[in-house]
């Protein structure tokens, strides 16, 4: 049913209709409005056998999961940013234990600076933990993208994160065509564990591994993402089939058809991305976007068929890894193995800062005609970022850039007391 | 009754309730002594001789598993106890048994206990357990919360004092004066672990409002299943402190961990009590008091304190903190403190008590 | 939900992009991000899509807010703040001088804002040279919210003037999105207060539909 909601209430209900078991809950911004509708549901009595917890930290939100998980029951939290770290070492616990716990990821940046608002850098730190890692390009996908992540969980005993903008889809209201509870309960059925605590069949988990297994065990977690990369466009097949619409699935390409150009993105920026793209092909410029929604496990296939023929592509992420550069693009750039084209990466939307269609169009036209750096910093403030090197190279011992700066813009008139 | 110039004389009764008699009516005898124990930390574990956890584990999850007829799941911390009993590909658990992480037990715990109850399977219970170090330093958030939510799990902790898996260190746990891995007693200024540090958890727990609250040692074994008993017939969250010697990390002798824990428990050193929602209902009295230099001696990770020149200045602040827990807790029988706590004294007292 | 409006309606937005988009400004604790919220469920209950945030900014109590919506007849795919808005909603005159609010304002753009002063009092006259001086406005919707809710909350009433204004929206539908998000008495009397807007704007007669 069409309905205008709130990304995070979207969400909140769609988990609800997932059945979920135990819910654990640890507020952070911008995630809250995910656990508070949840909250709301279970106390209406919307949702029937689901334990909610309120737990002391992210840390232990996830390490609820795994116990409730291990016991058989379907369980559910959501975090972001600086949570997500927290709960680090749970994270390749559950991975490792092969549980199929769903979580959301509200994306935001990490600190220090402390700053709440939308990037991938948080995500993008677990890439490796051993999750798979779905993207929402808009509320409609990050709901759809929950009722597949649980049932692509269960199917390999894998835990999985729906990353969605936070914020800009969290905090945005849109349509959204809602599931019922009948489509949902025909198209994901109960879970049922390999291997369960019970005491009717006592099972030892977690035991340790030795030099002798270890090799074997982490190589068989490699292998079940590879088995995502069929089962993830399979389950969505099978959405679209139930629910009537497309959703999920490993790429999506958009106007990518003889592309001389084409710009690969995550999630929600992908749409101010197809409006420049639409506007620049009317005048002429052969480009479009491709849209990766599974990035762990990365379809390396798909990107490479989907990219292999242009002359150039634009990768534009909103995270940094420090010290070497793009991470998307670096990823990409392994699709892309042995084929010869331009490649950019372009970092933007650090810590919210605002992707616009002016930018982007600006960007996009430096791009075709090759004068882009190979790595770029959409709309940085160059004269601000200069005059701090400057004061490194005047005298060593930079301290930290975040408080320098704020030195440097803040109240002139404070300093003068 | 009156010795011939009037003293005192009291009698005490040893061995005739010792775990294992099998002279003991059936209804006294421990679970151990039972054929049908569940043996759910098997043998063939990895533990030292001696270990004081090993012990204690094995009582308090065999009268776990007796109280609730089989019905039980026990989430562990890294540790020890997860190392010796897990080495791949085998187990000594004969209960369904998770191990996460060093500092999610309790945690975890609390999600095992969250899914039966979604599931409508309140028939099983729930163990945390934990070394000290799992327990009150990296675990403590955990375990406040599953406090603070009251979730329905039973928390055993065995504390030894230190980390010692990894090699004896320092936990919140480590008694002052104690030398381990990074509290050596170097130079004067340095008594080993320091004065003023370390947290008291059981003390922490009470401070929760929990249901039970009960420490206990593997001196008196009958006394740790009675507790754990009584910590099974209620719900909520519960917790049960104890004391676990162990031989290679104290450098006492393997022969010595029984007596190392009955010393403790009659210095005054190590308190042992019940509590429920905050007070307490019942000690144990000191039975035959001993200065705490008896308790300290064999152990080497003392032994700083008795060199050349000996520490008597820290032995005297040891009998102090003794002295204060005695007073605090009406550890004496007929002492004239204000405390008038029900005694337990032995399991003949338990079952007057009903 | 009702159907497309018919196409009378939206004169006004023909010729000009496919979506219609509106910023509002204001201070923390006004109101404004909801404003926003039921600015895109009313253009959802006439059929059209709809999206709606804030700028996220540390939501104090006084601090400036600024919330946006767009809607329009196709799917929309931008999440990029409003840069050049067809209409500005104003709703806390002390702005005014202190922040660029009028940024990016197409030319025949509409603007209106919560204030008993009227453009030249508020020291607007410039503006007026910018915009169709029909399209820019000043209703006093803090005294009709105070008229007719008891409290100086001006975010609903104004969306009545908004629809007055603009007449991209029916009254009938900023309604019931006032109804959905403020359930009993209190939808009832921001659906007055809208109402008395969209009068004072409109300058005809506006009856608030029953529920």
């Amino acid at each position: 049913m069409l309905r205008q909601l709130e990304g995070s209430a979207a969400v909140a209900e769609t988990v609800a209709l997932c059945r979920p078991e135990v819910v654990c809950a640890y507020p952070i911004s911008p995630q809250t409005h995910i656990v508070e509708g949840l909250s709301d549901l279970v106390r209406a009595g919307r949702l029937e056998r689901c334990e909610y917890v309120t737990v002391e930290s992210e840390f232990a939100a996830l390490s609820v999961c795994i116990g409730a998980s291990a016991t058989g029951a379907r369980a559910y939290t959501a975090t972001a940013s600086q949570g997500l770290l927290y709960m680090a070492e749970a994270l390749y616990n559950a991975s490792g234990l092969g549980l199929p716990i769903v979580m959301t990821v509200a994306n935001r940046a990490i600190g220090a600076p402390i700053n709440i608002w939308n990037d991938h850098s948080d995500a993008m730190s677990q890439r490796d933990c051993g999750w798979v890692q779905l993207y929402a390009e808009d509320n409609q996908e990050a709901a759809d993208l929950h009722v597949q992540a649980f049932r692509l969980a269960e199917l390999l005993s894998l835990p999985v994160m729906v990353c969605m903008d936070g914020f800009v889809l969290t905090h945005a209201h849109e349509r959204v065509d809602m599931p019922t509870a009948e489509q949902v309960d025909a198209f994901l059925p109960p879970f049922e564990p390999r291997q369960v605590l019970d005491p009717a069949d006592p099972v030892t988990i977690g035991a340790m591994v030795g030099p002798e297994a270890f090799a074997e065990v982490k190589y068989l977690a490699h292998a079940k993402q590879m088995q995502a990369l069929d089962a993830i466009p399979e389950i969505a097949a099978d959405f679209e089939t139930t629910f009537g619409r497309p959703s999920g699935g490993l790429v999506r390409g958009y106007r990518t058809e003889g592309a001389e150009t084409i710009v690969v993105a995550l999630g929600s920026v992908l749409g101010t991305i197809e409006d420049t793209i639409d506007e620049l092909r009317e005048e002429g410029v052969s480009i479009g976007a491709l849209a990766i929604k599974s990035f762990r496990p990365f379809p390396l296939e798909e990107v490479r068929v989907a990219l292999g023929a242009a002359k150039r592509v634009v990768v534009l992420e909103k995270a940094l890894a420090v010290g070497i550069g793009g991470i998307v693009s670096a990823n990409v750039r392994m699709a892309l193995s042995g084929i010869e084209l331009h490649g950019y990466t372009v970092i933007a939307g650090l810590g919210g800062r605002a992707i616009t269609k002016r930018s982007l169009r600006e960007l996009f036209g430096t791009a075709i005609e090759d004068r882009l750096e190979p790595l770029t910093f959409l709309d940085l403030d160059r004269e601000r970022v200069e005059a701090e090197l400057g004061r490194m190279s005047a005298g060593g011992r930079s301290g930290p850039h975040a408080e320098n700066i704020l030195r440097e813009a803040g109240v002139v008139a404070a300093r003068s007391h | 009754m009156a010795g011939a110039d009037g003293q005192r004389v009291r009698f005490y009764q040893v061995g005739s309730f010792a775990a294992g008699n099998r002279l003991v009516d059936p209804e006294q005898r421990t679970v151990q002594a039972r054929m049908d124990r569940s043996n759910t930390l098997t043998s063939g574990h990895r533990a030292c001789q001696g270990c004081g956890e090993a012990l204690g584990a094995r009582y308090a999850l065999d009268a776990a598993m007796r109280a609730t007829e089989g019905k039980l799941i026990a989430a562990n911390a890294t540790g020890c106890l997860e190392v010796f009993s897990t080495p791949f590909p085998e187990s000594s658990w004969q209960l369904p048994w998770i191990h996460s992480l060093f500092g999610n037990a309790p945690a975890v715990a609390s999600g095992v206990a969250a899914a039966l109850r979604a599931k409508g399977r309140e028939d099983v219970r729930v163990i945390g357990q934990g070394g000290d170090g799992g327990t009150v330093d990296i675990g403590f958030g955990c375990l406040s919360g599953m406090f603070e939510r009251g979730d329905d799990v039973l928390y055993i902790c065995y504390d030894n004092e230190a980390y010692m898996n990894t090699g004896v260190q320092r936990s919140g746990a480590t008694p002052p004066a104690a030398r381990t891995a990074n509290t050596k007693p170097i130079g004067r200024e340095h008594p080993g672990n320091e004065f003023g540090q370390g947290k008291d958890m059981p003390r922490i727990a009470m401070a929760h409002g929990i249901p039970y609250v009960a420490t206990a040692t593997v001196a008196d074994l009958h006394d740790l299943e009675r507790k754990v008993e009584r910590a099974i017939e209620l719900r909520g969250a519960r917790y049960i402190h104890v004391f676990v010697p162990c031989p290679l990390g104290w450098g006492a002798d393997s022969a010595d961990t029984i007596k190392l824990a009955r010393l403790v428990v009659e210095s005054g050193l190590f308190p042992v009590f019940e509590a429920e929602r905050g007070e307490v209902t019942a000690v144990s009295p000191i039975r035959r008091q001993v200065p705490v230099e008896e308790y300290l001696r064999p152990q080497r990770r003392y032994a700083h304190l008795f060199g050349d020149p000996p520490r008597t200045d820290i032995v005297e602040r040891l009998q102090e903190q003794a002295d204060a827990n005695i007073a605090r807790f009406g550890l004496l029988p007929d002492d004239a403190s204000d405390i008038d706590h029900p005694r337990v004294g032995s399991t003949s007292d338990a079952r007057e008590r009903g | 939900m009702k159907g497309p409006v018919a196409v009378s309606t939206f004169h006004s937005m023909e010729g000009l992009r496919p979506t219609f988009e509106v910023r509002i400004h204001g201070r923390g604790g006004q109101g404004v991000v909801t404003a926003a919220e039921m600015l895109s469920v009313a253009a959802f209950d006439e059929g059209r899509h709809a999206q709606a945030f804030p700028s996220f900014g540390s939501e104090r109590t006084g601090a400036p807010v600024v919330s946006f919506c767009r809607f329009g007849d196709v799917p929309i795919r931008s999440r990029e703040p409003i840069a050049e808005p067809d209409a500005l909603i104003v709703q806390d005159p002390t702005l005014l001088h202190q922040v660029d609010l009028f940024s990016g304002l197409r030319p025949d753009g509409f603007v209106l804002i919560n204030s008993s002063h009227g453009i030249e009092g508020l020291g607007l006259a410039e503006l007026g040279e910018r915009v169709r001086s029909e399209r820019l406005l000043t209703v006093p919707a803090t005294e009709l919210a105070r008229e007719h809710l008891g409290r100086p909350l001006p975010n609903a009433a104004l969306l009545g003037g908004f629809a007055a204004l603009t007449r991209t929206l029916e009254l009938s539908s900023v309604i019931a999105a006032i109804r959905e998000r403020f359930h009993g008495e209190a939808g009832e009397r921001n659906a007055a207060a809208a109402a008395a807007c969209f009068q004072r704007v409109a300058a005809e007669p506006a009856e608030v539909p029953n529920a």
